[in-house]
């Protein structure tokens, strides 16, 4: 469980810097009058920080996910599967995905509607050709016969990468639903946080994929194992 | 940052988040069933969570039947018994206790009392309810299945849980189990998702956090630590299906089953135990949180004084729901892990007896010399803390490993934890129920009716209980269908068992008179105008009673002090409420 305590402590680290900050040593009793939070600027909107928590919320799924496939690699019956080097592919064009988001909010800061919309298609594109690689990639090892069940190492490869690609999937329902409002009109302002939202989203899932991506391939326990070699 | 100044007469600093813009309901059903207004949805989850909270009492009788007069009752067989068992632990604990606190109280208290309109996201918080009542619908639906619910206890520990040793092993029961809870974490998010961003958005103008009444504190970290905790449980119940449906073998052993080798092999069922008490230990805290929060402010209230040591509290409910996250093997002393572990989990245990004890403390400090009014939720706060503390007391025996082991999975345990996570929130809930109900209806619920609710309920649970931890002593042990002619078990332990489960059928019918109370009152309560209770706190001060959409009218309220100015020396009213600037006129006539 060591990696999910690991995540959790980077969160409550985050959450401890921000208590930091909100006088909890005040004494409220003996101040009557105005108050308000002093910032250096404007709050941020509602729906970041709701994405924000809800990436929070993600992080510890998958970070428990992980420390399950620490925990049950150390048994006996543990095989590793070849990767496919489609995965290598895939890997780019999440990549180039999230690039192509973080360049379309970029655009859309500077009110460039034309190259925005163009942008987000391109994503979703990227996102959709991620997919259809990932399910190659499954239909290339369970030709090869490694099965769903055949070891616990095919089973969390296919249980993580169904999670990732489900929750890629989701972003996907979000960008496609963006990219029609995008075509009937002018961006405002709610529309451009809704390309920054994107953004995010898949700058987090690219993330989460690399991690998974280490993991599968074995350099992740080679970290682990280095780190435990120092520790003892 | 936060900067206070204290000159009233100053001009009011602009309003740092905007006034929403409400989506406005065109037809009765927007408004009153697909609705998303936090208030309507707070009904709808404390309606449906109270309906399938009484399938689940109704279980509880059953099972006390069996183990009160064993052999009796033809139709509680052993298979029987073990469903009972596992559906009364696992509805009490997450689909009543969970999404009574969090989906009903943080939806109805939150936005209220922190001055918001609603919650920010309406339309999500909407789908919340929504799937959480699939959640139960699939869960009642596996009373119909074949094979019929789940026996597997409410941990479902494989490799049982997915055997045909256990009910509904083989057949749809543990299924539906899995897929009810899956479907129940994705509506908590949601819902999780609102009640934070609110809390950290939605505040008005003047409540800083150090402001908050500590009800909204102790559901905004209940919450924070749902949405971290519950995901360990998500992912157990996605393995486990995995298990169950497609052969694979993460929980899983070798096994053989009726004499035949079973496909799985090399699992861990150790694994699915930290994973479910990863989630299942911060589930305490979860149930717990929002009862300290809403017990504060009910002793505060009607002792008419203010909470003693804010600060205090404030940290110690931090602090509890940071340690709640390093204790959950104490759950699993007996699992066969390092001794190591095994100690390093029971400091963490015992580390958190310390802020609980603080908040104790300033429980009673705050009823020291108050002006103590025993009103129904005064009443059910006494209640809490008393039962609170007895079975806390019984956690320290528990968290030490060396006690535990001999207790562990006696009837000691079972009578632990319903007194500490069973029947002590459940007294705060009852408490908050009489305290907020006139602000929810407009009328105050029957006073002699709940007088006679709380007496039975609160000296029953104690009748229950205390005998069990006398059975449990004795080594009596939990989950077993009959004890049969045990050499250990004494005559004594038949009688008392005997004895609880009338006491059980007796404290189960007293709810009735309650559910009763909530009906009747609605139309014949007494009117209780906006403030029955003279309480500080922003959701008595709406124009309306009880609060129409968007809660405030045109203009928001602002914030001038904190929560708990009750009895302020020299004050006009022995009460100033949040919003208002200066204590009253008496107060400047005795400064001039």
């Amino acid at each position: 469980m060591s990696v999910a305590v690991i995540f959790l402590t980077l969160v409550a680290a985050v959450m401890v810097w921000w208590l930091a900050q909100q006088r909890l040593a005040s004494r409220p009793w003996l101040e009557v009058g105005h108050a308000h939070d002093r910032r250096s600027g404007a709050p941020p909107p509602a729906a970041k920080i709701g994405l924000g928590v809800f990436l929070g919320v993600v992080g510890a799924l998958f970070s428990l996910a992980i420390s399950a496939y620490f925990m049950r690699m150390a048994s006996s019956d543990w095989g590793a599967l070849p990767l496919p080097a489609l995965l290598w592919a895939n890997t780019g064009i999440l990549a180039v995905g999230s690039i192509t988001l973080h360049r379309a909010k970029l655009e859309a800061e500077r009110r460039n509607d034309e190259a925005t919309r163009t942008a987000l298609l391109a994503a979703l594109a990227a996102g959709l050709a991620f997919l259809v690689g990932q399910l190659f990639a499954w239909r290339e090892l369970t030709t090869a016969g490694y099965l769903l069940a055949g070891n616990p190492a095919n089973s969390f490869f296919y249980l993580l990468t169904g999670m990732h690609g489900l929750h890629i999937l989701g972003g996907l329902v979000a960008l496609g639903r963006l990219s029609v409002r995008a075509w009937d009109g002018p961006f405002d302002r709610k529309m451009r946080l809704s390309v920054e939202l994107c953004a995010i989203y898949w700058h987090f899932m690219l993330v989460v994929w690399l991690v998974l991506f280490a993991l599968f391939s074995g350099w992740a326990s080679d970290v682990v194992d280095f780190c435990r070699q120092l520790l003892t | 940052m936060v900067d206070v100044r204290s000159g009233i007469g100053e001009p009011l600093p602009p309003p740092e988040v905007e006034d929403v813009e409400l989506y406005h309901p065109h037809s009765w059903w927007t408004r009153y069933v697909f609705s998303q207004d936090a208030k309507i949805i707070a009904i709808q989850y404390a309606t449906t969570a109270i309906a399938i909270g009484m399938v689940a009492l109704v279980l509880s009788w059953l099972m006390r039947l069996q183990l009160g007069f064993p052999g009796t009752f033809d139709f509680i067989d052993a298979d029987a018994y073990y469903q009972f068992i596992t559906m009364h632990g696992m509805i009490m604990v997450i689909y009543l206790l969970t999404a009574l606190f969090l989906g009903g109280f943080g939806n109805y208290l939150i936005p209220l009392m922190v001055g918001a309109r609603d919650m920010v996201f309406p339309y999500a918080n909407m789908l919340s309810y929504w799937i959480y009542l699939l959640a139960v619908l699939v869960l009642v639906a596996s009373f119909f299945a074949p094979g019929g619910p789940t026996g597997a206890g409410w941990t479902l520990y494989p490799p049982q849980a997915v055997l045909s040793g256990t009910p509904g092993g083989k057949d749809w029961g543990i299924i539906l189990m899995l897929a009810s809870l899956i479907i129940f974490i994705i509506g908590f998010t949601m819902g999780g998702l609102n009640y934070v961003v609110t809390v950290l958005q939605g505040r008005a103008r003047g409540m800083t956090l150090m402001r908050l009444p500590l009800t909204v504190w102790g559901i905004f970290t209940a919450t924070v630590m749902a949405l971290l905790a519950f995901p360990a449980l998500f992912v157990a119940c996605v393995m486990m299906l995995f298990d169950r449906l497609l052969g694979t073998s993460f929980f899983m052993p070798a096994i053989v089953e009726m004499g035949e080798q079973l496909q799985h092999g090399g699992g861990s069922p150790i694994l699915f135990q930290h994973l479910f008490w990863f989630f299942g230990h911060p589930e305490v805290y979860i149930v717990a949180l929002p009862a300290f929060g809403i017990v504060s402010d009910l002793i505060s209230t009607h002792a008419r004084k203010n909470i003693f040591g804010y600060r205090m509290m404030v940290w110690a409910i931090v602090i509890i729901g940071g340690l709640s996250f390093i204790v959950w093997a104490h759950h699993m002393y007996v699992s066969g892990m390092n001794p190591y572990f095994g100690f390093f989990f029971a400091t963490t245990t015992l580390i958190i007896a310390v802020p609980t004890a603080i908040k104790v403390y300033n429980w009673v400090l705050t009823l020291w010399r108050g002006n103590i009014h025993l009103t129904l939720p005064m009443l059910f706060a006494l209640g809490f803390i008393v039962t609170f503390v007895n079975g806390g007391l019984t956690g320290l025996f528990l968290g030490n490993v060396v006690v535990d082991v001999p207790l562990s999975d006696t009837m000691f345990v079972v009578a632990h934890f319903h007194m500490v996570m069973g029947v002590a929130p459940i007294m705060v809930i009852f408490g908050a129920i009489y305290h907020w109900y006139p602000k929810i209806t407009g009328r105050m619920l029957n006073e002699a009716l709940g007088q006679i609710h709380f007496w039975v309920t609160f000296l029953g649970a104690y009748l229950i209980f205390f005998p069990m931890h006398y059975v449990g002593l004795v080594g009596v042990p939990r989950r077993y269908y009959e004890l049969g002619e045990m050499a250990f078990v004494q005559e004594s332990v038949h009688t008392l068992n005997a004895f609880i489960s009338v006491m059980a059928l007796i404290v189960g019918a007293a709810q009735i008179v309650f559910l009763f109370n909530l009906a009747w009152s609605l139309r014949h309560g007494r009117e209780a105008g906006g403030n029955p209770w003279r309480a500080t706190t922003l959701e008595w001060q709406t124009p309306e009673t009880p609060p129409p959409h968007g809660n405030w009218g045109r203009e928001l309220p602002v914030v001038y002090r904190w929560a708990y100015d009750y009895s302020v020396p020299g004050a006009a009213e022995d009460f100033i409420p949040q919003n208002q600037p200066t204590p009253g006129r008496m107060s400047h006539e005795a400064v001039s």
